[in-house]
Order: C-alpha cells, then structure tokens, then sequence
C-alpha cells in the first residue's frame, strides 16, 4: 500500500473521529435507527446513503444534537457527546433548506456564528472575508439572501457551517435543490473544499451518484440498519446484499441454485439453459444464490462469442437511448429480461441493433457477483 | 381591462353603499350648524371646536389611547410567548387543550368575558379603574395576537431555528436574534390588532370601568342615551379620518414592500 493512500479505516492505529456504539434511536413506536455501530475518522468524506425515511437523516441530526440518542453512545473525539447541548458541540451543520437568515446579508449570516464566539471584531472581519472567498461569492457579501441565486445560496450556507471551523461538518442533502449541471460542478467545488479545510464530511443523501462522486466512504442504510460501509468502488462492485447491489446504479438479479466446479460456481438458472459460471468473492458451499450483474458488463454483439463461458441469445425489446450509452432490455426465449449497455462510440444511425433484432449477450466467468441469499 | 357588466356594476354599488353610507351621513351631519341632528341648518365646523373644548371627551379619549398603548403591549408579549410554546414547544402534557382554551376566548360572548373579569376583580378587593380596564384588554385581545403569531410560526422553516442553535447561540439567543426578527411582521400586525379591538371595545371596558376612568366609547355610547350631540358626529368623523389614514398607510407600505421583493428577486435572476 503506498503512502498516498487515504484509507484509515484499515489502520488500527487510528483512532476514530466519531463512533456510534450500538446506538438506538426510536420515535414512539418507529425505531427510526436501531442498534447501530460505526466509525468515522478524521478527514474523511463520508456519506450515508439511503431511500428516505432509512434513518440516515436521524443520524446527522443526532450528531448535530437535535436529536437524543435512545440508547448507545455517541463518540466524538472520544468523548460522549450525548449530554452537549448543539450550540456547545464543536459541529456544524449545512441545512438541506440552507437555513439562511433571511434577515441578515450574506455577510453577517457566515459572521453569526462567530459572533456567538465573542471574538474580537477584525478576527472576525477576517475569517469571513476568508470564507466569502474560499466559495467564491466575494461579490455579494453585503446582500440578504432573497437577492442571490440558489447556487449562491447554498454557498453561503457552506461558509456559514465552515466559518467556526467544526471538527465534523455535516451536510444535509447539500446538493439537491440545484439543477443537475450545476450540482455536478459543485460536487467537485464540495470535494476541493473538504480537501483544503481538511474538516471531516459526513453528507447525508439519496442520490448515490452524488455519493459516489464526492465520499470516501459510503454507508448504505436501509430501515434504520447499515447495509454495507465501504469505498465507492466497494460499493459498486462488489455489494454484499441484493439490497446494495440493486439500489447503487442498474443491475442484473438472476435467481438460481449454485455448484462447486472446481474455482468456479455454475449456477443453474433456467431449464434449457447452460448454467452460469462465475467466480465467488470467497469460498462458498452449494446452495441457492443471486447473481448480480452490472449491465455494462453484459456484452452484446450480433454473432455468438467464442472466447467466454456465459453466453445467451435473446431479441432486442427496448433501448433507452441516453446519449452516450444506450440500455438494451433482451428478452430470453425462457422470458427473462436481461439488460446490457453499450457506449454509442458512433453515431445513431449506424449503431448496429433496434427493436427485435436477435443478439447474443456475453459475459465473463468474473463480470458478476454472486451473492449468498 | 374588463368591462364591468350591468349586473357586476350594480352590485358593486349595492355593496358599497351599504357599508359607507352611513359613514358618509355622519361626516355630513358633523358640518351642521344646527343643533338639532336631524335637521340642516347650514355649514360649520363649530362642533369640532366645542368637542376640543370638552374636557370629558377629551380625557376619554386621553384613557382609551393609555388603555390601549400599555394593554395591546402586554397582550403582545404575553400572546406571542404563548403562541411560541405551543407551536415550537413540542409534544407536552395538555397541550390539545391549551391550543384549545387561546381559541376559546375569541368566540366567548364579550358579555360573559366582561362579566367575569368584574367578578374576578371585585373578589380580590381591586379598585376599578385604568388599571382593571388594561388588564381585561390585555386578557381578550392577547388571544388574537398569539393566533396571528401561531400562524406565522407555523409557516416558518424551523431549521432556521436549529441553525442559529446549530451556530452557537443559547435557544433565548435563537429566539431574540433569529426568531423575532423573522416573526416582527406578524407581531405588529398581532400588537396592531390588539390596539384596535382595545380602542374598539365597549361591552367589556364597561363592566371593568370605574368612576375614575372612562373610555371613549363608553362616553360616546353614554351620551348618546341622552340624545346624539354634533358633538359626536365631529367625533366619529375624526375617527373615520383617523381610521381611512391608517389603513391607507398600511396598504402603501405593504405594496412598495411587495414591488421592492420583486425587484430584488429580478435582480438575484439577473445575477446568475
């Protein structure tokens, strides 16, 4: 491992920014987050990830104070932060509404906070000015919030969460009120900017591009439980449940039954069908399984391929043209659906397949994971 | 611009003539030479001179405007911390029924809210005056503020709040810089209502009244048993004056607030 890398979550020496211990958190009956551990360590950009109403929101709001915990301990810095009330936690929050005090200019929203401070004025004047320019709105500082755009908006609110400099900055869907080509510009301003303050992130959303884009870790949460924490890459190739898998971008969920062949798992799917073979992350025993495959790695082409073991002829029932790429939906003689892509490296009329066409998809015995069930 | 059509032009003048006049009568009757109400007798505004001779005209006038200024201010406070509680104060024991009992007063008949702040104040030994006549003011119309207030708050982002907390003020911090600044429209328009039900009321400031203090509508409608004076007439057309000018003023500053919004909104457009 070289030294470059940032991965302390494989370091034992390190010790966690923030760690959750078997927290529960329940709103009546709900049990919106349920016995839940995790560590966060210092500099990370981490992200937690789910379909609303998961938990993932009730968690940065526990660490913000806003919430007490049921039961478990919160760590930061290896205190417990349970009994500090917000204004004396040394985190700060980005609202997902930005949260701007509309009475106030640009300028005296990202001031508010160290105000609270008492610190001397021409410390002060100097931080904000330092903000103003570290997200680039110098311009407006003497502005209320209704005179700036929404981008800018979100700006400010930044700055104002980073002005006191919190150990652990917290952003609620930072990006979601902004247009997409706006939002992905700003992902990588987001991630210029962690990096440069060297605050520790925690995003919350439910756009896993986003997550995967901007995080060092994502944490995947579903009914108040974490599904998988890992890196982006992780994440994407190699989920640990039906549930990752399918809700991280677009896959293939092929049912069957496995058996040992040597290295390899041949997993019986269809009648008629030879089975798939593919190669298990760890060893595993015989048994029913999933078979999870991205469709980019799903190869289509017009002749059969003879260079792989995983090969099915089906006819084109759908394309979703996106530009770039395009979705092909084949259709097996058995009626399964499988989904392949293809980057549309010319231009339309001269792609090869449309509607009905009989193809051949292809795979590797490694493009899919099979998942225990 | 539209047309009005016959049937839409007289309604409209059906309607308005119906609400003003009356109003209209009074202001022309306040000229009248004469002394008898009914008859006309000639321009004059020599009944806008006797009314600014009359002494009990003019303290009545000097009791309701003290009632008024120091019960719409406590009716402020008081109304706005309940309004504040109730809808940020979460879930706690009896507040169905606290919500329930500020509305309440509102649909009370004034005879029985009159009625029982006199029982009340005769049973602890207090002397009626201006201070009873503020108390019972203060009691009724703080309900109104807290309802404008409540509607206020309701409609506000709460996460403002949890900023300004977030940020590292003290929940009292949040609520004087952040909370109020935000609420002020409500709270005057709640403090400004409270004013006028207060200068307004007649049925609960003459049960609460003493000898010592009288209010103006307690006069105006205690000289009026004996017969209506010019006096009166010139009296209620200052009043009107009063009134048309201040409802004027608010409609101006309402629409230039309105045109000011929506001229700094084109600019934030411009700007991206």
């Amino acid at each position: 491992m070289s030294e470059t890398v940032f991965e302390p979550w494989n370091d034992p020496a390190e010790k966690p920014l923030i760690q959750f211990r078997n927290v529960t958190k329940s709103f009546g009956d709900f049990t919106a987050i349920d016995d839940l551990s995790i560590d966060i360590y210092e500099k990370e950009f981490f992200a937690l990830l789910g379909p609303s109403g998961c938990g993932k929101t009730t968690m940065m709001r526990m660490l913000a104070g806003f919430e007490k915990v049921t039961s478990g301990t919160i760590m930061l810095d290896g205190q417990d932060i349970s009994p500090i009330p917000p204004n004396k936690r040394s985190v700060n929050m980005m609202f997902q509404s930005y949260a701007l005090f509309p009475h106030l200019t640009v300028y005296d929203n990202i001031a508010f906070g160290l105000k609270r401070d008492k610190l001397p004025k021409d410390q002060i004047d100097a931080r904000v000015k330092e903000m103003l320019r570290l997200v680039q709105i110098e311009k407006f500082g003497q502005r209320k919030p209704e005179q700036i755009s929404g981008g800018q908006r979100q700006r400010v609110a930044l700055a104002r969460a980073l002005a006191k400099a919190p150990k652990l900055l917290l952003l609620d869907e930072p990006l979601s009120a902004l247009d997409k080509k706006l939002r992905q510009d700003t992902q990588f301003e987001l991630m210029d900017i962690q990096e440069k303050t060297g605050t520790t992130f925690v995003v919350v959303t439910h756009d896993q591009e986003e997550a995967m884009t901007v995080a060092s870790r994502v944490a995947v949460m579903d009914h108040g439980k974490l599904k998988q924490v890992d890196t982006p890459d992780r994440i994407y190739e190699a989920p640990n449940s039906t549930y990752v898998a399918d809700f991280i971008g677009d896959v293939n969920i092929i049912e069957g039954h496995a058996t040992k062949q040597g290295e390899t798992m041949a997993i019986g799917w269809a009648e008629g069908q030879p089975p798939i073979i593919g190669t298990p992350s760890k060893p595993m025993d015989d048994g029913k399984v999933s078979f999870a495959i991205r469709p980019e790695k799903v190869a289509i082409s017009a002749e059969r391929p003879t260079d792989r073991n995983n090969v099915v002829q089906g006819k084109v029932l759908d394309i979703a043209y996106l530009g770039n790429l395009s979705t092909y939906h084949v259709q097996l003689p058995n009626g399964v659906m499988i989904k392949a892509q293809a980057a549309n490296s010319r231009r339309r009329a001269s792609r090869p397949f449309t509607w009905d066409d009989e193809v051949w998809l292809s795979w590797t015995d490694t493009a899919g994971i099979i998942l225990e069930n | 611009m539209r047309r009005l059509t016959w049937f839409n032009a007289t309604s409209l003048t059906l309607g308005f003539a119906f609400l003003y006049i009356p109003m209209i009568v009074v202001i022309i009757y306040s000229f009248n030479e004469s002394r008898l109400v009914t008859v006309w007798g000639g321009f004059s505004t020599k009944w806008y001179g006797e009314l600014l001779q009359n002494e009990a005209f003019l303290d009545a006038a000097w009791v309701t405007f003290k009632v008024g200024f120091f019960s719409s201010i406590i009716a402020t406070i008081l109304g706005t911390m309940g309004a504040y509680v109730l809808v940020r104060g979460g879930r706690f024991y009896g507040r169905t029924l606290f919500s329930g009992m500020i509305y309440a007063p509102l649909v009370m008949p004034e005879v029985i809210t009159g009625l029982s702040l006199l029982l009340l104040f005769i049973s602890i030994g207090l002397d009626r005056g201006l201070f009873t006549i503020i108390l019972a003011h203060a009691t009724f119309s703080m309900c109104y503020v807290s309802v404008v207030v409540s509607s206020r708050l309701v409609s506000f982002d709460r996460s403002v709040e949890e900023a300004a907390l977030d940020l590292g003020c003290t929940p009292f911090e949040a609520f004087r810089l952040v909370t109020l600044p935000i609420i002020a429209p409500a709270v005057i328009s709640g403090w400004l209502l409270a004013l006028t039900l207060s200068l307004d009321d007649l049925v609960i400031a003459s049960f609460v009244a003493g000898p010592s203090a009288t209010t103006l509508p307690i006069k105006v409608f205690s000289s009026i048993r004996l017969g209506v004076s010019p006096e009166i007439n010139a009296l209620s057309t200052i009043l009107i004056g009063l009134v048309t000018i201040g409802t004027i003023a608010a409609s101006l500053t309402t629409k230039r607030a309105v045109m000011r919004r929506r001229r700094e909104e084109q600019m934030a457009e411009q700007m991206t």
